[in-house]
């Protein structure tokens, strides 16, 4: 078996800014001196980095011409109509303006950390890392060694942003599997409003591509923020990263969790309540499927009392798929008066799926209200025959009931433009599985 | 249209109906009572196909088809409605998806043209009307929060809107007050004539008063142990099931 951890100090960028030098070189020691996790380690207990290391993403991401078929093609799919938003478009790490569009709007700045004014840096260097734990988080030590780039969003105090910032990351294969790094960063001052949708895609099932992707979200007080974080990525396209938030006082959070299949996918979403009457809601949906691998830990810290978190999670899993989810609330003592509800849901579709499931809470606080559950089903049969009753054919069937499980947190999302965009893709996930089984059969 | 002959059926190993005999012609209303476990949902389910009601002898003849072979599908669009007892909550599907995809499929069946989402959507509010559901139900998730009395309506207008040959309504009338009782037997009345047929499943006489059936079988230990025309129904309501029992043994 390869070592990783030194492969990938191999892979530190040679130019970088030299403001985030601090940075990087901190990045750089921290992911040094871990390790890669084994069945032990508890945070990594049913996922294995098998795929990452046997993988050799060793080569560099590399710019591609945004006229290639693949990206002509990609830039219809990507496209959310009725969202009327500004796109940033991505491909294999390299911002393109090509297949960017949309107007700049002046209440929200977004600049490449590579073209950050002096201000603007000032900015950056005082949030970035302050939220995403490397030392806690290894995959985010390893994003900070190849930092040299990355989008900085700031929304100044009471600007309230209507028009939604889509940034997207595409992939596209190289001649070599390779390994790109995403970065974001969303400052929100005091009192500011803002939709970012954060777009993961790719163009095939034959990916050879590992993205390492960290976002930071820091909402100051009475900050509101609609966030996406969408994984339509492929098969092969390996994910490994995060979410990390901090809620100053009253700032409240909506951020909104997909992941599609892909044969390693590990995502981090972590929330802290820093301030006062907080509030998050946090949801998400996983759907594995073939012999796909996803999982999600979200961790939510409840540091100041008041502060409320509503999270929902669920997932299909499918054919050989396995899907994790573990769900930590943690109420710190100075947490009182708090209110979380942690939900999870799983839908098995067939014998040999597994889901590892663990909803967990922890708290120190003893004025709270807390509470959790977690669910493992398989298809109501009761359910299939009341459709298949009126005339609806068995795998027809099947597709509405998964559709419906899921349909429930796509009906409810902020903006109902992407729900539209979503249902016939996932739609489209369904029937195909359905046809599968049948030719199976 | 249907022909039941000799009908064994077990659900969980546990045998329920015990050589059920049956004929029902075209336009027909036949009414089957009896008491509590005496095998009456068990035959609607058991005609619809469900898993798990497992034919152990006996023969079904729906519309000149071996019914006992069709998929649970197939005997819907072969015209056959059951109006469920305890109808399914599916939240996340759209009524209207459900009830737009049920009628296409029927549609498609009879090589009649696939109505567009527009002409549908007339058509089901003119329906909602109909059995006195506002129109948000077809907004809302399939049954999803309705209560017991929307629910059966929400049957009620699966079946108008699906025109089937033959509609089993497994106690529809339960849990109705009568306003509702009454709507539901119009609702039914008005699609009766010459060629649909109907089995009304009820414990309560009442029913009956609003829906005037042409026969009337008291189901007992899984058999047909009385049929008689409306008057039966009216003798049971005085009498209660317990005469009949004593003399089937």
């Amino acid at each position: 078996m390869s070592d990783f951890i030194a492969e990938a100090l191999q892979m530190v960028p040679a130019e970088a800014p030299d403001w985030l030098s601090e940075q990087r070189r901190r990045g750089w020691s921290s992911w040094k001196s871990s390790s890669m996790p084994t069945r032990k380690t508890e945070d990594w207990k049913y996922t294995r980095l098998r795929a990452l290391e046997e993988g050799a993403y060793l080569d560099r991401a590399e710019c591609q011409d945004p006229s290639s078929p693949a990206l002509t093609a990609l830039r219809d799919q990507i496209h959310i109509t009725g969202l009327d938003a500004r796109m940033l478009v991505f491909v294999n790490g390299f911002y393109s303006p090509e297949l960017s569009s949309g107007e700049v709007v002046g209440n929200m700045e977004v600049v490449l950390f590579s073209e950050a004014d002096e201000t603007q840096v000032e900015t950056i260097r005082s949030h970035l890392g302050t939220v995403a734990d490397r030392d806690k988080y290894m995959f985010t030590a390893l994003n900070d060694s190849w930092l040299n780039d990355g989008v900085f969003v700031h929304v100044k105090q009471d600007r309230k942003v209507t028009t939604p910032l889509h940034v997207i990351w595409l992939t596209v294969p190289q001649r070599e599997a390779f390994s790109l790094s995403q970065r974001l960063l969303v400052v929100m001052e005091a009192g500011s409003e803002a939709t970012v949708v954060e777009h993961f895609a790719s163009n095939e099932a034959q990916q050879n591509s590992f993205t390492n992707g960290v976002s930071e979200l820091v909402l100051a007080a009475n900050a509101r923020l609609c966030h996406y974080r969408l994984h339509l990525e492929e098969e092969h396209a390996l994910h490994i990263g995060g979410v990390h938030a901090r809620l100053d006082r009253d700032a409240r959070l909506n951020s909104f969790h997909l992941g599609l299949g892909s044969i390693l996918k590990r995502l981090d979403v972590v929330v802290r309540h820093e301030g006062e009457g907080a509030h998050c809601d946090l949801n998400g949906i996983y759907l594995p499927r073939h012999s796909q691998h996803i999982d999600y830990h979200t961790c939510i810290e409840h540091v100041r009392p008041h502060c409320t978190t509503k999270e929902v999670f669920r997932g299909i899993i499918s054919d050989n798929a396995r899907a994790v989810f573990n769900g930590r609330i943690h109420i710190h003592p100075d947490a009182q008066k708090t209110v979380a509800e942690l939900r999870n849901k799983n839908l098995l579709t067939s014998n040999k799926a597994e889901v590892d499931t663990k909803p967990e809470l922890e708290i120190y606080a003893d004025d709270v209200k807390c509470a959790h559950g977690a669910t493992v089903a398989q298809l109501d049969d009761y359910a299939l025959y009341y459709l298949c009753s009126r005339g609806i054919a068995r795998e027809h069937a099947q597709v509405m009931l998964s559709t419906g499980f899921i349909n429930e947190l796509i009906n409810n999302l902020q903006h109902p433009s992407l729900g539209e965009y979503l249902k016939p893709v996932l739609g489209g996930l369904f029937a195909q599985q359905v046809t599968q089984t049948e030719r199976a059969e | 249209m249907l022909s039941i002959k000799n009908l064994h059926a077990t659900v969980e190993g546990k045998e329920i109906l015990r050589g059920l005999d049956l004929d029902i012609g075209a336009g027909e209303v036949h009414a089957i009572m009896g008491p509590n476990g005496s095998g009456k949902s068990t035959l609607g389910h058991v005609l619809t196909g469900r898993q798990g009601y497992e034919v152990t002898a006996g023969e079904v003849t729906f519309m000149g088809q071996d019914l006992l072979a069709l998929a649970p599908e197939e005997r819907a669009l072969t015209g056959l409605f059951l109006a469920f007892q305890y109808p399914v909550e599916i939240p996340g599907v759209s009524n209207m998806e459900f009830l737009k995809t049920a009628v296409d499929g029927m549609r498609k069946h009879r090589g009649l043209e696939v109505l567009d989402s527009v002409s549908f959507m007339k058509q089901a509010r003119e329906v909602c009307k109909r059995v006195d559901l506002d129109q948000n139900f077809l907004k809302r998730g399939v049954n999803e929060g309705f209560s017991g009395g929307e629910k059966k309506r929400n049957e009620l207008m699966q079946m108008m809107l699906l025109e089937p040959h033959l509609g089993i309504l497994d106690e529809t009338d339960s849990g109705l007050d009568i306003d509702a009782l009454q709507l539901v037997a119009s609702g039914i009345n008005s699609m009766r004539d010459s060629k649909r047929s109907f089995i009304l499943i009820t414990h309560y006489q009442r029913l009956l008063d609003f829906i005037e059936p042409d026969h009337v079988h008291v189901l007992g230990a899984g058999r047909i142990v009385r049929s008689g025309d409306k008057s039966l129904a009216l003798e049971l309501e005085d009498k209660g099931y317990g005469w009949l029992e004593s003399e089937a043994v």
